[in-house]
């Protein structure tokens, strides 16, 4: 098991990959991917039990992720390939013609670890609810996660699923929101207001926890603890607090990084404050 | 004419229900979602017979079309039912990203298609869906005609690894193909061979145009008649082989003109072998409360106007010159 400081190291290169990236093809979503760099790589190199060198689409006997806010799709790429499902060197692919790393996550290309499209928002809780039924069906007790944006909450099928969660017992489902409080045109609670999450989710019947999405070891020990809550009946929330833009301060404190690349000059100050640790692509 | 006789009357839905209780049987992967309308999709018997198989969704078909996309990542082969509405029009953005673009093996399963659902009207009355589905990449469109193909299709679509779109209706229609048939994905139905004219039906006026064969062979004119159960991928070469023999062409069908069976022949033809061309559809309007049959007569999709369509297209064939 990597120790807290390697999970930094290791967080610290993907931010890195997120800014190459979408400065590269100057398009993609900075703001969110950067803000949930610390929850993926936790998830991948220390939560989950996954076979990162041989994908299988039914992930039989492994724990399965669906992001649902698809968008901050450069945060997945980056921690899939650095995880090995795939060469790191395939970063530099990302958004141009031909390549297997759409600008939103898509199976269409066949790129290991995504198990199913999204960027339309709001539809990934109904697919991770589906995926959590199959294994119970299957008897299989692995764990479903997935991932949402805050302002996605406003679709309504993401309450849909979240009413047939409870009201079916999904208890092998830990859905993860990124609270960053902001959205395309401003701040969430300007644009529409969420009011009170954890009041939503637990009228809704689940388990909710909270946790600070931006400090390794709360993120590590915040998902450990959301582990221990699963089988119990009710399928588990945890508000994950986190800043858009986190680990750059020029883009932290607004939404105007949400989908939008920095030019060279900003890319060599944004890099000059993330030290290079596992090697750039 | 090969004598095509109504053995009974049953809704193409029962046929459904009666497929997937079998499914439910030979095949443990099988399973099914409902969204609050298990009576009306004839699924009440795969529920009893496989509770743990059968979820019920409520209200909600978005999540119901989510949830499937979902269960087939763990090896299952959902079968989706609700009316053809809300299993098109309503969830299309979810078909579109969570089932077809991410290549998704789900049975969207739409009863109550088209103007024979009668009287609730044109709220319920989706005659746009085949058009929805078929522009869909990866998406299979099949609209069988009676009990027994439904059925039949139903079974089949099991072994398709992919989406499905299977629509089928809510009145009493009769039966009159084979209990035992094998149903083949993407392979029109030879129901007559003729000479004159071909006419392609799908669905509910499949029945319809076997009528308007018999009076139009009462008039010394000889159709060649084709079922095509499968709207996409369309058997091109079924449907080019018969218009190459009878030069002109109608086909039939309880949806819009647009977007629908006619429109994908008339695509076939334009590229291939342009031939003066009819279609019975609705043209461009919303239907209405009333009984099927009074809605089939007065939005023109009857067995009238199969053989007025079929007489026009002759007359049109008889003004044409022969092209090099």
């Amino acid at each position: 098991m990597p120790s807290i400081e390697e999970l930094e190291r290791t967080a610290s290169q993907v931010r890195r990959d997120i800014l190459r990236m979408v400065a590269a093809v100057n398009s993609g979503h900075p703001g969110g991917s950067l803000g949930c760099a610390d929850f993926f790589v936790a998830l991948y190199f220390e939560i989950m039990e996954h076979n990162p060198k041989q994908f299988q689409m039914d992930g039989v006997d492994e724990d399965l992720f669906f992001l649902s806010n698809g968008h901050i799709s450069p945060v997945w790429y980056s921690v899939l390939a650095r995880s090995g499902y795939f060469e790191v060197n395939e970063l530099d692919t990302f958004r141009k013609l031909n390549t297997r790393l759409q600008g939103h996550p898509a199976t269409e290309e066949g790129l290991p670890g995504i198990r199913v499209a999204s960027g339309s928002l709001g539809q990934g809780l109904s697919v991770a609810v589906g995926a959590a039924l199959a294994k119970k069906l299957n008897n299989d007790n692995r764990m479903v996660y997935s991932l949402h944006g805050d302002g996605e909450l406003q679709e309504g099928q993401i309450w849909e699923a979240a009413m047939y969660a409870s009201a079916n017992k999904v208890d092998n489902l830990i859905s993860v929101i990124d609270y960053n409080g902001r959205q395309i045109d401003g701040d969430v609670e300007n644009v529409l207001s969420l009011g009170s999450l954890r009041d939503k989710w637990e009228a809704f019947g689940w388990e909710v926890m909270e946790m600070e999405g931006n400090h390794m070891e709360s993120v590590v020990s915040g998902l450990k603890s959301a582990q221990s809550l699963t089988g119990k009946g009710k399928p588990v929330m945890v508000i994950m607090t986190t800043e858009m833009g986190q680990g750059v301060d020029f883009m932290m404190g607004t939404h105007k990084w949400h989908g939008v690349a920095p030019n060279t000059e900003q890319l060599e100050n944004a890099l000059g404050q993330l030290q290079e640790t596992l090697g750039d692509y | 004419m090969e004598q095509y006789e109504a053995k009974d009357m049953k809704d193409t839905r029962s046929g459904f229900g009666a497929g997937l209780l079998e499914l439910g049987e030979s095949n443990p992967n099988v399973v099914a979602l409902c969204a609050d309308l298990t009576g009306s999709l004839k699924m009440n018997a795969f529920q009893d017979a496989f509770p743990d198989r059968f979820f019920q969704v409520g209200i909600a078909e978005a999540n119901m079309m989510g949830i499937a996309a979902g269960l087939t990542i763990g090896g299952k082969i959902p079968f989706t039912g609700t009316f053809a509405n809300f299993s098109t029009g309503r969830v299309y953005d979810q078909i579109r990203q969570s089932i077809a673009y991410s290549g998704k093996n789900v049975k969207i399963c739409a009863s109550h298609a088209g103007l024979t659902l009668g009287e609730d009207g044109a709220t319920h009355q989706i005659l746009e869906d085949i058009g929805l589905m078929k522009m869909l990449p990866h998406m299979v469109v099949i609209n069988p005609c009676d009990y027994n193909q439904t059925k039949a299709a139903t079974i089949a679509i099991a072994e398709h690894n992919g989406p499905v779109y299977l629509r089928f209706g809510r009145p009493k229609v009769p039966v009159f193909t084979d209990e035992n048939q094998s149903f083949e994905i993407g392979k029109a139905v030879m129901l007559h061979e003729g000479t004159d004219v071909t006419i392609i039906a799908t669905g509910h006026l499949v029945w319809k145009a076997i009528e308007a064969g018999k009076a139009l062979l009462a008039k010394g004119i000889n159709p060649e008649i084709i079922n095509i159960h499968t709207i996409k991928p369309l058997d091109e070469e079924a449907i080019l082989r018969s218009v190459q023999k009878t030069r002109c062409v109608v086909t039939a069908e309880e949806h819009q003109m647009h977007g629908g069976l006619g429109d994908s022949v008339a695509q076939l033809l334009a590229r291939k072998n342009p031939a003066p061309m009819e279609m019975v559809a609705v043209n461009d309007t919303f239907g209405e409360s009333g009984t099927p049959e009074e809605l089939m007569t007065k939005y023109g999709i009857d067995t009238p106007d199969v053989i007025a369509a079929a007489e026009r297209a002759l007359a049109r064939k008889a003004s044409t010159p022969e092209m090099a």
